[in-house]
């Protein structure tokens, strides 16, 4: 099926299998490899990126069922050098270890932040409850997230 | 001059993990790359009656299918380790075939490889290959395994013993301690198998090179040259030369990216056949099935005690699921990394463990982060705590009673255990006190008496863990039955330009080693760490190593970079010496650079790096060049230890326990990067907390696995958990340069019964004295109701 999807800024036309997920698309097609794949089920989050500005698990999505809309995932986080905010935050608190889940944990902060930009600490972990680490024990995603509203609301 | 060491460096390495530009193996393209699918078993335990491949070779995009008919079905993959029966009887090994050919003996066995253009192509064709079975009955329980009726998962042997195996005091000296106490507190409970669940799946990607004859192998593991000595000596017998095994970033390991798993030799032998590259990443469920657990203990136990609460003698059975198959160090971790913890942190005089290590229709279980410790840990602190309420004593006092009193391990000597080791230095009585200190024990005690009479639970519970790690020397582990040495190298090469490039043997995979090993060279040498560069997980780069697993990266690999850098700076000295005409004994190193002492005559390091590779003007009888390399065998383990205290709610009606705090003292010797100290320990307390309340591996009666999802599998999600209360107490370890311990299994070690304790702790007064973990909400409410 041909779809027409905006990434990151940048349009792309693909004649594209509809069995194909999103997470599939993003890796294999366009080789934007940051958004990761843990479990194929929507189980562990690290496949999180925006689409039309909301948090979704693009292995349950099919890349066809996102045609005309605006994704962005964590290759459109920084700007060049620059990164965003939560990205800083994450670097500062030491909220990754192995990395894995940090591209979804990223994309699920900022979804976090947009709906409720104080969030509580009991608000960010409820809203972190979609996305595995195995490493961190979240300690410090959490405080990474309290600095990012900080900053970004200062 | 800007120092490092003890301060919280931010990370160098996490740049690209948080743009995305991460480069796990599954992100790696190859020209020409196929991608490949595998048939699993469906059942834990049948014959293969037939393998009909004709469809799926037809398939559109199939490259190649393989079946345990074809020629690696003679191939197996090795154990690294070898623990013979008591009696002497080897131990008994069966062929772990890369493809099953006549008999399946776990779920999720591979019988056939698919390989296709595309991962959906193989995908579909894997769906064509007919395998006819004969279901077979399965035992997955390890004490069952053990009964004479129980099915046999390998028919050359009289029953399913892998072997059995003893450590500490005679047995029947131990039994008459017993006997003769004045208390005796018992436990029989099971120490439940769970899932590493490292989040990124494995993956591997082979690369055969017809015209340089050479194999390259991208793979998700923690040490890729041990990855390649079993594959070339023993799996597939290829020149180890030949073979390039490349780990850049990996996902997580826990453990369970430790072992040679069969899809790696098995697509280093079908890259061959076939000459092109072939990839294979696990989804989910296929590592659920085929990732080597943790755990699986059924553990009987009596611990004895004086009139006083002294310990007097400690005897325990277990029984320890091996799998179908045994895995890389599978034999070590209910034997050498469990049974000689036993001492723990207290004076026991007497002990005795017995193991029984039977088979099982199950996935090979292996060390999972902790591995035998946590068991170990589990058992005594649950049972001194139990002990503690029968004899109406409090936790703690119990455990101040009959800890081993401080040592440091210079002036005063190790303190050797009834179990083999020899502890290096510790401070127990410290971690407790300040543990205590931070969670306002007395004030805890109070709140909770009061909680009480309005009918809320409120429990705390403590653990005072040791651990074993740096593992470890050589020589001692070669006696216990290692099949490999386990030093590690570190390869200092000093660039012309005074820039520093580090090879280590050891494998990050999350712990930041291209941070901390930086740090402390930076430190040594007296230079920026920007000019210095830490290179790991490539066998072409890095001359050899061990990996990272056993909290052994700093305590070893560390020491083998510190041995290194000693070396440049020796000859750095014989060289500064010949540019300033000095005595090399008037010279002194700081900040980076050589000076005669009393003058300020000096030469920089990096005129004297210079010197070393344009050797117009050089000392006599110096060869040219600043690269060194170093091999460093700990002279023993090292021994973290520390006290975890969790303060749990539970809800008197539905049995949920809320995890309220968790407040964490932890002694890991001297300390790096206390970011990243502290970031290890949150990590692991939240997967030991993850098997105190969550998380299990649970097989039904016929081996299937009924908890193969993260649907069906719970783990620690982030609202399951507080925010971790941590402090530190430091005890230096006496034997490394750097006077570490490791940090990388102690959360996981002490977490889990500081919880459960915490959890029958809130239910005492309800006659509750054990409840079998996970403690899940239906086991907390059924014991309330008994």
């Amino acid at each position: 099926m041909q779809i027409s999807v905006k990434i990151n800024g940048k349009t792309y036309d693909h004649d594209i299998e509809p069995r194909i997920s999103l997470a599939q698309y993003l890796r294999e097609t366009l080789n934007l490899t940051g958004t990761h794949i843990g479990c194929d089920t929507s189980g562990c989050g690290a496949c999180t990126v925006h689409v039309d500005g909301a948090a979704a698990k693009a292995c349950t999505l099919l890349a066809v069922q996102v045609d005309g809309c605006d994704i962005k995932t964590i290759e459109g986080m920084a700007n060049g050098n620059e990164m965003h905010p939560i990205q800083e935050a994450f670097k500062d608190n030491h909220g990754l270890q192995c990395g894995f889940c940090t591209p979804g944990m990223v994309m699920t902060a900022a979804d976090i932040l947009k709906n409720n930009p104080n969030p509580s600490e009991e608000e960010i972990r409820h809203g972190l409850e979609g996305n595995f680490c195995r490493c961190t024990g979240y300690h410090n995603i959490v405080k990474s997230i309290q600095q990012a509203a900080e900053k970004i609301n200062a | 001059m800007e120092t490092y060491i003890g301060k919280p460096v931010k990370r160098r390495e996490d740049a690209r993990f948080l743009k995305g530009a991460g480069k796990y193996t599954d992100d790696i393209k190859l020209q020409g790359m196929t991608h490949s699918a595998f048939v699993r078993s469906p059942y834990a335990h049948a014959k293969i009656l037939s393998v009909d491949t004709s469809a799926a070779e037809k398939a559109e995009g199939v490259v190649a299918v393989y079946t345990g008919s074809d020629a690696c079905g003679t191939f197996g993959v090795p154990c690294g380790w070898q623990v013979d029966f008591k009696n002497g009887e080897t131990m008994r090994e069966p062929l772990h075939p890369l493809l099953a050919k006549d008999k399946i003996l776990h779920l999720g066995e591979a019988v056939a490889i698919v390989i296709a253009e595309t991962l959906e192509l193989a995908r579909d064709a894997a769906e064509l290959v007919q395998v006819n079975y004969e279901a077979l009955p399965a035992v997955t329980c390890p004490k069952k395994a053990m009964e004479p009726s129980a099915p046999k998962v390998h028919d050359q042997w009289e029953d399913n013993a892998a072997f059995d195996w003893c450590i500490g005091n005679d047995r029947a000296e131990v039994e008459a301690a017993l006997a003769n106490a004045h208390h005796v507190t018992e436990m029989t409970y099971k120490n439940h198998r769970v899932a590493p669940n490292a989040i990124e799946p494995r993956s591997y990607i082979s690369d055969y090179d017809v015209n340089a004859d050479k194999w390259t192998l991208y793979t998700s593991t923690q040490n890729p040259h041990l990855v390649r000595l079993l594959l070339c000596a023993f799996a597939l017998g290829i020149p180890e030369h030949k073979v390039r095994v490349v780990s850049y970033d990996v996902g997580g390991g826990f453990g369970s990216k430790i072992y040679h798993y069969t899809e790696e030799a098995l697509l280093t032998w079908a890259s061959k056949e076939i000459g092109r590259p072939i990839k294979w990443t696990s989804d989910r469920t296929e590592a659920f099935l085929t990732d080597a657990h943790g755990r699986d203990h059924i553990v009987h136990s009596k611990m004895g005690f004086d009139a006083d609460g002294k310990i007097v003698a400690h005897l325990t059975d277990e029984y320890c699921a091996m799998g179908a198959y045994l895995s890389t160090f599978a034999p070590a971790v209910p034997t050498y990394l469990h049974g000689t913890l036993f001492q723990g942190v207290y004076t026991t005089p007497l002990i005795h463990l017995n193991v029984v290590a039977p088979f099982t229709h199950t996935v090979a279980v292996d060390a999972y982060r902790g591995a035998g410790r946590p068991e170990a840990t589990y058992l005594l602190e649950r049972i001194i705590s139990k002990a503690a309420k029968e004899m109406n004593m409090d936790p703690a006092e119990l455990r101040y009673k009959n800890f081993i009193p401080p040592f440091n391990g210079t002036t005063e000597p190790g303190y050797q255990t009834q179990v083999a080791l020899q502890y290096d230095s510790g401070n127990y009585h410290g971690v407790l006190k300040r543990g205590l200190e931070m969670l306002g024990y007395e004030d805890f005690r109070k709140e909770q008496a009061e909680a009480r009479k309005n009918g809320k639970l409120l429990g705390v519970g403590i653990s005072t863990y040791i651990e074993g790690c740096g593992i470890a020397p050589s020589a001692v582990v070669g006696s216990l039955g290692a099949r490999a040495g386990l030093y590690e190298v570190g390869h200092v090469r000093v660039q012309p330009t005074g820039k520093v490039s580090v090879f280590t043997g050891a494998h990050s995979h999350g712990q930041g080693h291209e941070t901390v090993f930086a740090q402390f060279v930076a430190d040594k040498l007296g230079i920026p760490m920007d000019d210095i560069d830490i290179v790991h997980g490539d066998t072409d780069q890095v001359a050899f190593g061990m990996g990272t697993y056993g909290s052994r990266s700093l305590a070893v690999g560390g020491s083998a970079i510190i041995k290194s850098v000693e070396k440049v700076l020796e000859k750095g000295a014989k060289i500064a010496a010949h540019k300033l005409e000095a005595a090399e004994e008037d010279l002194e190193y700081a900040e980076g650079k050589w000076t005669v002492k009393g003058t300020d005559k000096s030469i920089s390091f990096g005129d004297v790096s210079l010197t070393a590779y344009v050797p117009h003007d050089y000392p006599e009888g110096v060869e040219p060049g600043l690269d060194f390399s170093s091999f460093y065998d700990p002279t023993n383990f090292t021994y973290p230890f520390g006290t975890h205290i969790a303060v749990v709610e539970v809800d008197a009606d539905t049995g949920k326990v809320d995890l309220q705090r968790f407040v964490a003292c932890d002694d890991v010797g001297n300390v790096m990067n206390p970011m990243i100290v502290d970031g290890q320990i949150h990590g692991g307390v939240v997967q030991g907390v993850g098997q105190a309340l969550l998380e299990e591996v649970v097989y039904d009666g016929e081996g299937q696995m009924v908890t193969g999802s993260y649907m069906d599998y719970a783990m620690p999600r982030a609202d399951d958990v507080p925010m971790i209360e941590t402090d530190r107490t430091t005890t230096p370890c006496p034997h490394n340069p750097l006077g570490v311990k490791g940090a990388g299994e102690a959360g996981a070690i002490g977490s889990t019964p500081a919880v459960v304790n915490a959890v029958v702790d809130a239910l005492a007064h309800l006659g509750v004295t054990d409840i079998q973990m996970p403690v899940t909400p239906q086991r907390v409410w059924k014991a309330m109701q008994n």
